[in-house]
């Protein structure tokens, strides 16, 4: 697979900054086609992964594949990749039409060609009639759609995106992911996507490599990486989790019996064996019924500590035996009182044992 | 076939090109004048490399040798790290070899005693040529492609390249020249060694007497050019805060005009200042005679000797001093004395126990700048020293008539040398990173107080009369020039320009004025040296700020280490690195347009520098990633950005090119003669009116020349200009 046209691979990258290590074992795979996001907090190393993948850093230990050719030494400009910037980096002093024919002509085009060529891909990312404009007289939208028009017309094995929307505000930056997404699917092209923002992450990806410190910490579909986080790091940064301690009674195949206050659940077992564990329960992940103040079967109970009306749902905080659990109701219009007993039904799904 | 062997078969087969067909050696009518391709078989001196081997000369085998193994190299192994390790080791023995060599054997044959007793006698040779030179640059780039093999810096062999070839040329044309000096002290003139003349000079109470402290005659030469330097810089940052509190922080009408002054010293051949105070306050000065008609004393002198050194050096060197003062009183964020007044703090206060104190780093920065420069000053020294020289003028007089010591210069030049360096150390050092001024960016808002009023009226009035001062001064050297004799006979006339630039149009176009000649090796030389310089220094700069190589800091801090030494000591220097073989650049131009060269570099370097830290790096990384090599990005991508920073580095390296004196004094000569020695000349000979006709046709010249360089850069075009978007 890895020597088809647009597979990624790192083996056993390292990269040292002087004394500092920001990546410290890095094994990673990428399918040719496919639209992998790099997700983690801010410093987890994501940037520097991306840069060694494009060149701008060389791997301190450790080989990267691109379409089957190792290129761990090849220069950022003999590399078969190219990259949209956080900032864009247009060439101020170009206009659009340049701008996207420039690495045309670095890679010898004749200028008619590549100023033909730019047309097409401004047409791609929807902006002709643009051509003869500065990169200053476009807006933060414009600029983003030449950047990534300038990138994709060199036809790249694999695209690289390092937090290409966080120079949008919130309602563009939806759009301009979707179109991403569809240029994505559309051509076909391996693209690798860095991010600090889970709900972009969910949207795009085909999969998600979430990191922590330098380290994979789970990879997966982003469904595999909401419905089974495989800690609890990864529970509370995609989407949030409540951790709840809980009990593993038994287990048959790969299912474990659980209980959790008084309810008991059946959930696949992920190879932790019985005894004290831990479930990561999404916010929405209960139906809120008033309480009566005792344990019941099938929920726990608690007591409203505060209540947010937020219009199409309400943000409740409940404390209970289990702590203080932050819970979303998407049902009801009108707020429990603070202090009010609660039961939290089970609905299934959104839970998850964790290790 | 890669890259890597490409570069290779290029650079080996211009190595052996230059091997069959370059002249190995100097040609004493000059290379560029190609008379000698005519003579070349006749004469053996003028045999290319491989000829001179094959007819005896066994200094060269080793380079042919060396070629040879490239050779070997390049046919029986691939490129790779394991290649590129030989490469470094021979490209690294090439150039040691050829220092080596060119070293021990001089045009008698060899240059040490003891080598000739070990070895047996040698012919002599003379020194590098064409062909030599070539291929030094071969193994320098050998050095640098096999570093490109074993993938130092990402494989960028454009990066290494420069970088190897920077280093080889700021050892050669500024390290080697400065270790000459010393060398030059304790040898004979025939060569030997010899530590007597050293022994002379170090304690001759000349340099060293402090008899003035108790009376009993003058100190030395070392004494009073560090009490000068002192009482200038006191004086000019002084004067510098002043300009700079009244331009910031007054009501002052005539603002923009002081800022017009900041201007003056870079445009103003450094000796024209003293000169135009001899026209006024000299003996036969106007002043003087005024004062003289007026009150009937008898002035004399006075204005010979230091005092009237120290008056040409405040003002010329004040306008840097404001420069660099008026960057750290507005520095000083307003925030800080808005506080400082919240606080219940009077202007008085704020402005003593908040602005000063901030204020005091910047202070201590000018005081050393304008230290060092009046160290090196030479011009002003030269015209208004009298019997009481400096030390820039002394180590002149030690090399030029009478005394030819050369031993007795290269003390002095060494003492100047510790000076000014300490003086650089301690800027460096003590001051980096000292500094609180906060440039406020945009979040700053608030004003700067206006200064108390027992300050600001003071302040006012020092910097009115100062101004008029300047003002008066410059007046007398474009007025001076126009009548006939200065202070004796004022009637109008256009003599001296006539004399100067006349032009006769019979039997066709003749430049008959004295001037043309010097004027026009002037033009040429700084037009030669101005991209050079801009080019070299903002390539440093690129390196600088964007590359990382080990040793890095070390580079820069040398580099900015060269800005400190006196033009004189520079001068001294070239003329005994530049004299004999290896290398001989005495009397041509190419040795003008070298000390202009790596004399100025600094500050394209400082400025290359300032202005990359304003391009964002990912600029650089996006044009990688489409594809581009450094050198693409460089041309495409850098330099056109650049645009502000090239200018200024070329209209600052042509302006000090025409200006500079204490260096070029030394390295002019009949055939290239440059405009402000040859107007020192002029002064030296009483034709004032002349020589002040000159120095203002060069600065009218500059002026000019700085606007078409401005139209030939062209504007950086990141906004179009708001008329066209309206005919849109
Ligand atoms: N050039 C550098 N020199 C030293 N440390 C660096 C450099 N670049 C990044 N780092 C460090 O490496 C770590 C990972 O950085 P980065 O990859 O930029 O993180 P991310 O993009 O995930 O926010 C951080 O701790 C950062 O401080
Ligand atoms: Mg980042």
């Amino acid at each position: 697979m890895t020597s088809e046209r647009g597979a990624v691979e790192f083996r056993a990258v390292r990269k040292n900054y002087g004394g500092f290590t920001a990546v410290p074992h890095l094994d990673l795979k990428i399918a040719p086609g496919q639209l992998v996001t790099l997700l983690g907090p801010s410093g987890c190393g994501k940037t520097t992964t991306l840069r060694m993948l494009a060149g701008l850093e060389t791997p301190s230990a450790g080989a990267i594949l691109i379409g089957g050719q190792d290129v761990t030494r090849l220069p950022a400009n003999r590399r078969d990749v190219t990259m949209v910037f956080q900032s864009y980096a247009l060439f101020p002093h170009m206009s659009v039409i340049d701008n996207i024919a420039y690495g045309l002509e670095s890679g010898g085009m004749k200028p008619a060609a590549s100023r033909l060529a730019a047309g097409q891909g401004l047409e791609l990312v929807g902006l002709s009639g643009l051509g003869d404009r500065l990169p200053s007289e476009l807006s933060g939208g414009q600029q983003q759609r030449v950047a990534v028009a300038r990138a994709l017309v060199l036809e790249p094995q694999v695209l690289l995106l390092d937090e290409p929307l966080s120079n949008l505000d919130a309602r563009l930056r939806r759009r301009v992911r979707t179109e991403i997404r569809e240029l994505q699917q559309r051509l076909g092209f391996t693209a690798v996507y860095v991010t600090h923002d889970q709900d972009e992450a969910l949207a795009v990806s085909d999969r998600i490599v979430v990191m922590k410190d330098g380290r994979i910490a789970q990879d997966g579909t982003p469904r595999e990486l909401y419905e089974a986080p495989a800690s609890e790091f990864i529970a509370d940064f995609i989407g949030e989790a409540n951790v709840v301690d809980c009990e593993v009674l038994g287990l048959a195949e790969d299912q474990a019996l659980v209980v959790v206050g008084g309810a008991r659940l059946t959930l696949p077992s992920r190879g932790i064996r019985p005894g004290p564990a831990r479930l990561a329960v999404r916010p929405n992940a209960f139906r809120v019924e008033p309480g009566n103040g005792e344990e019941g079967d099938g929920g726990l109970e608690g007591r409203v500590a505060s209540a947010a009306y937020q219009g199409d749902r309400i943000e409740y905080e409940i404390d209970g035996p289990a702590g203080r659990l932050f819970v979303i109701d998407g049902r009801s219009s009108v707020p429990l009182g603070v202090g009010s007993p609660v039961r939290l039904q089970f609905r299934g799904g959104g839970v998850a044992l964790i290790a | 076939m890669n890259a890597d062997n490409r570069r290779l078969d290029l650079i080996l087969a211009g190595a052996v090109l230059c091997l069959l067909v370059l002249p190995w050696y100097k040609i004493r009518s000059g290379f560029f004048g190609f008379g000698w391709i005519g003579d070349m078989l006749a004469r053996p001196d003028l045999w290319p490399g491989a000829f001179q081997a094959a007819a005896g000369r066994w200094q060269l085998w080793p380079v042919l040798l060396l070629v040879a193994a490239v050779a070997g190299l390049r046919l029986t192994a691939p490129s790779g790290a394991a290649r590129g390790r030989w490469l470094v080791r021979l490209g690294v023995l090439g150039l040691a070899w050829l220092v080596v060599e060119g070293l021990s054997v001089g045009t008698r044959g060899w240059n040490w005693g003891l080598l000739e007793r070990l070895l047996g006698e040698v012919a002599g040779q003379p020194a590098f040529g064409a062909g030599a030179v070539m291929l030094g640059l071969f193994f320098a780039c050998l050095i640098s492609f096999g570093a490109a093999e074993r993938g130092a810096l990402k494989g960028d062999a454009f990066v290494l390249t420069a970088i190897v070839l920077l280093i080889l040329l700021v050892a050669v044309f500024v390290f080697y020249p400065i270790l000459s000096i010393f060398t030059g002290a304790f040898q004979d003139f025939d060569g030997s060694f010899t530590a007597q003349g050293v022994r002379r000079n170090i304690g001759d109470p000349k340099i060293w007497s402090l008899s003035c402290l108790t009376g009993g005659g003058p100190c030395g030469v070392a004494w009073r050019t560090l009490f000068l330097a002192l009482c200038t810089a006191s004086a000019t940052t002084v004067l510098g805060l002043a300009f700079a509190l009244v331009a910031t922080r007054t009501r002052f009408p005539f603002k923009r005009g002081l800022r017009l002054l900041t201007v003056l010293p870079i445009i103003t051949p450094p000796f024209v200042v003293g000169l135009a105070l001899t026209m006024l306050l000299g003996r036969s000065g106007t002043l003087t005679q005024l004062i003289e008609a007026a009150t009937g004393l008898e002035l004399g002198r006075w204005l010979y000797g230091l005092t009237g050194i120290w008056l040409a050096q405040v003002l010329s060197f004040t306008p840097i001093a404001f420069l660099v003062l008026i960057g750290v009183v507005e520095g000083v964020s307003p925030a800080m004395e808005e506080a400082s007044q919240t606080l219940r703090a009077g202007r008085w206060r704020t402005f003593r126990k908040v602005s000063l104190p901030l204020m005091a780093p910047g202070l201590a920065n000018a005081f050393l700048i304008g230290f060092i420069e009046s160290m090196a000053d030479f011009g002003n020294p030269l015209v208004l020293g009298g019997s009481g020289g400096v030390l820039s003028t002394e180590i002149f007089f030690s090399v030029v008539g009478a005394q030819n010591d050369p031993s007795r210069a290269a003390v002095l030049a060494a003492v100047l040398l510790f000076f000014t360096l300490s003086a650089f150390l301690a800027q460096r050092l003590w001051l980096s990173g000292r500094s609180f001024a906060t440039v406020g960016g945009k979040g700053d808002g608030g004003r700067h107080a206006l200064l108390p009023a027992r300050v600001a009226a003071p302040v006012i009035g020092l910097v009115a009369l100062w101004s008029l001062f300047t003002v008066i001064v410059y007046a007398m050297i474009l007025f001076g020039g126009f009548v006939k004799l200065w202070g004796l006979d004022h009637t109008l006339t256009l003599d001296h320009y006539i004399r100067a630039f006349g032009i006769s149009l019979d039997g066709g176009l003749r430049w008959t004025g004295v001037a043309w000649n010097s004027f026009w090796t002037t033009m040429t030389i700084a037009l030669i040296a101005a991209p050079l310089t801009a080019g070299v220094g903002l390539l440093t700069g690129w390196l600088i700020a964007r590359q990382r190589f080990p040793g890095k800091a070390a580079f820069e801090f040398a580099l900015m280490m060269s800005f400190a030494i006196p033009g004189t000591v520079i001068g001294i220097s070239y003329i005994m690195a530049f004299n004999l073989p290896p290398i001989q650049m005495t009397g041509t131009a190419l040795i003008l347009v070298a000390c202009f060269v790596f004399r100025n570099m600094p500050v394209g370097v400082r400025g290359g520098v300032a202005a990359m830290a304003q391009l964002d790096t990912s600029l650089d990384e996006a044009s990688l990633t489409l594809g581009a090599n450094s050198g693409r990005t460089l041309r495409r991508v850098i330099l056109p950005l650049l645009r502000p920073a090239i200018l200024a580095a070329l209209v600052y390296s042509f302006v000090r090119a025409i200006t500079s004196i204490s260096a070029v004094i030394f390295l002019v000569s009949a055939k290239y003669n440059m405009a402000t020695a040859y107007i020192v000349g002029l002064v030296e000979n009483g034709q004032y009116g002349v020589a002040i006709a000159y120095s203002s046709v060069l600065i009218v010249v500059m002026v000019a020349v700085i606007g078409i360089f401005q139209l030939l850069v062209g504007e950086r075009r990141l906004r179009r200009p708001a008329a066209s978007e309206a005919a849109a």
